[in-house]
């Protein structure tokens, strides 16, 4: 019996590293989201290209909407304009959220030269609503559905992979839902 | 030669005391705050600094709302509350006291007692009976 007892750190050991083992891989970098599943904050900003009409979470809710953050310093958001022309297209309800520090010029000419994917562009300068979405960079996406929850981020370029795999399936899913 | 040592020190203070500028508070009390908070904060985009130690546009806009918020009158509940409700505890370099936290904070301390009692009971039971010496 005290014999057994030596061999306590050993089954310790066993223990923890069988836990280690199949814990979930650790990324030190990855940043759930903390605002998932809840409501979209209220604000109100002026719209980019009308500054006198304020814009506020009434104007987005009734059908399932993306929220994309973007900036014209962002290298990543050129390559992922295309995409969201082409979604635009399909009849996607797009509402951009600009969060440029230097006025409405420099992201009217970005919006001029590349076209103009979005219902509305609000102009977040001093990154009002983009902070209490939580984002740390640009571009990030948000998918909201028609009563303003906050179903989905995407963090970097929406491609149509991640459209296809990530936005459908959530869009879908909770269209067939509402209409069981 | 002390003179010329001393400039060089202030010069080298001078950086600080324009960054203490940019966000400005009415006292004393306000500015500690905002110099803990933007310490104890991690910046979302680096995620290895502080706040006060990054200058990633994410930081400088965290920095701003932190700094209205403070200058709002908002309890330091207030701030951490909202910090957390959009960027989750990640944000905070000194996890609260609270949930799931209770056992990052108290769990070293119970294995520390586990630990001494264990060490205690082995050198009691090691320890010869007194009347045989």
């Amino acid at each position: 019996m005290s014999r057994l007892k030596f061999f306590i750190p050993v089954i310790i050991f066993v223990i923890l590293g069988v836990g280690f083992w199949f814990a979930k891989p650790h990324d030190p970098n990855a940043m759930p989201s903390a605002v998932l599943g809840k409501d979209l904050p209220d604000f109100s900003l002026p719209n980019l290209h009308k500054p006198s009409q304020i814009i506020t979470k009434k104007d987005l809710l009734g059908e399932y909407a993306l929220i994309n953050v973007w900036g014209t310093w962002c290298p990543t958001c050129v390559f992922e304009h295309p995409f969201l022309m082409e979604l635009a297209e399909q009849g996607v309800a797009i509402y951009g959220l600009n969060w440029d520090e230097e006025g409405y010029d420099p992201p009217r000419q970005w919006l001029k030269k590349r076209g103009d994917p979005y219902r509305y562009v609000l102009a977040d300068f001093e990154n009002q609503l983009g902070i209490r979405l939580g984002i740390f960079g640009a571009p990030e996406t948000f998918l909201i559905s028609p009563e303003g929850k906050i179903l989905h981020r995407i963090v970097g370029e929406l491609n149509r992979q991640r459209w296809q795999n990530e936005l459908v399936p959530l869009i879908q899913g909770q269209v067939s839902k509402v209409g069981e | 030669m002390n003179k010329t040592l001393l400039v060089l020190m202030l010069c080298c203070l001078a950086p600080l005391a324009v960054a203490e500028d940019v966000y400005p508070f009415d006292n004393e009390l306000d500015r500690e705050r905002f110099q803990r908070f933007t310490n104890e904060m991690r910046c979302p985009k680096c995620q290895s600094q502080n706040l006060a130690g990054s200058d990633a546009s994410i930081s400088q806009d965290l920095k701003r709302e932190l700094h209205r918020l403070i200058a709002a009158g908002k309890t330091d509940e207030e701030v951490v509350d909202f910090m957390v409700s959009s960027y989750g505890d990640y944000v905070l370099y000194k996890p609260r006291v609270e949930g799931s936290n209770l056992i990052l904070w108290f769990s070293p301390f119970v294995l520390l007692i586990i630990g001494l009692s264990a060490f205690g009971w082995i050198v009691i039971k090691k320890q010869p009976p007194a009347d045989e010496e």
